[in-house]
């Protein structure tokens, strides 16, 4: 590990050299595997927050208290620290240029992003992504935190990501506050009629009410796909 | 939206999720694979599928019907990989990427 920062309060940044790294598409995710003396493992899926261009792997890790993995690698990791890693891992929750440039057809159509906390990991990698190779592709990221000093990639956001707080909003805050619900969606995110790809990742009763409400307003549901990281938000 | 949901499903991951643990096993990347349910008959990526680790195997479920998919465990330096409910597993083998 090269570094270990706190991103926020609860979000740490983990900056890693894999030495022999195959490369990564936007979206995969790594597993983390920590072994104790007495041979215990636990393990913990995260999601690359860096694009592939990036030859270093970005982690977003989320502290979370009663966890087995997150506190040590939030806490305890420091630089020079090495632990094992099994990745990249994934092929249907991903968004890349190459693929958009294989499938014509699908690339017509627009990138609907839908983050809750530290589930926008994955997008922070694809936006970063579609920025660098300049993509045509038009994709938007609706994402939501629970306070403005709780956005992760602040770096990479820009013009094409909505935020809506939903704990607390600064005084002269002009964005969206509070959950993300049927009409923040219809307001915030590409038509059904545009007939977008839509990716949606956060805690699971998070990512199955934006799922269950897309498919309200009237979206393909197989054009939908969810990650789920459990109602802990060890994974992200 | 609402925080009332029972405990088991809100700790419901997806297929995503079995990727890790399926690569030990699979050359290429499952979680786009095709699988057809063996107790209804439709057929979804494993990325859509339902999946839950908490048990001792993770249990990976039709997002269709809910009946098990398929099971993966590992223990005492062993494999153990039930396919049982997957009628008909498509993989689609990779392509080459060129993103530089």
């Amino acid at each position: 590990m090269l570094d270990n920062r706190a991103e926020t309060p609860r979000v740490h940044r983990l900056v890693l050299d894999v030495p022999g790294w195959p490369g990564h598409l936007p979206g995969q995710h790594v597993d983390v595997r920590l072994t104790g003396e007495d041979g215990y493992t636990a393990e913990r899926s995260y999601s690359l927050a860096s694009p592939p261009e990036v030859p270093l792997l970005h982690l977003l890790v989320e502290r979370l208290d009663d966890g087995e993995v997150s506190p040590y690698l939030t806490d305890e990791v420091r630089r020079d620290d090495a632990f094992e890693l099994r990745g990249p891992i994934g092929g249907w929750f991903v968004w890349s240029v190459s693929a958009d440039r294989a499938d014509r057809e699908a690339a017509r159509r627009p990138v609907q992003l839908v983050a809750g906390g530290a589930g926008v990991s994955p997008f922070v990698a694809m936006l970063d992504h579609h920025r660098r190779l300049d993509s045509p592709t038009r994709m938007q990221l609706l994402y939501s935190a629970r306070t403005q000093e709780e956005v992760l990639g602040r770096d990479v956001l820009g013009p094409e990501t909505t935020v809506t707080l939903t704990r607390q909003a600064p005084e002269g805050w002009h964005g969206e506050t509070g959950r993300i619900d049927a009409g923040m969606l219809e307001r915030r995110t590409f038509a059904p009629a545009e007939r977008p790809r839509t990716y949606v990742c956060g805690p699971t009763v998070f990512a199955e009410a934006v799922a269950t409400a897309l498919v309200g307003l009237g979206h393909d549901p197989s054009a939908i796909r969810i990650e789920r990281f459990g109602s802990a938000g060890e994974s992200s | 939206m609402t925080d009332t949901t029972d405990p088991v499903s809100a700790r419901r991951l997806d297929g995503n999720a079995a990727g890790g643990p399926l690569a030990a096993l699979f050359a290429v990347d499952v979680t786009a694979a095709r699988s057809r349910c063996a107790a209804c008959g439709s057929t979804s990526a494993l990325g859509e599928h339902l999946v839950y680790a908490d048990a001792p195997a993770m249990v990976v479920r039709c997002p269709t019907c809910t009946e098990v998919v398929l099971r993966v465990a590992s223990r005492e330096g062993r494999m153990l990989l039930d396919l049982s409910g997957a009628a008909l597993l498509t993989v689609p083998m990779p392509v080459v990427a060129d993103d530089t």
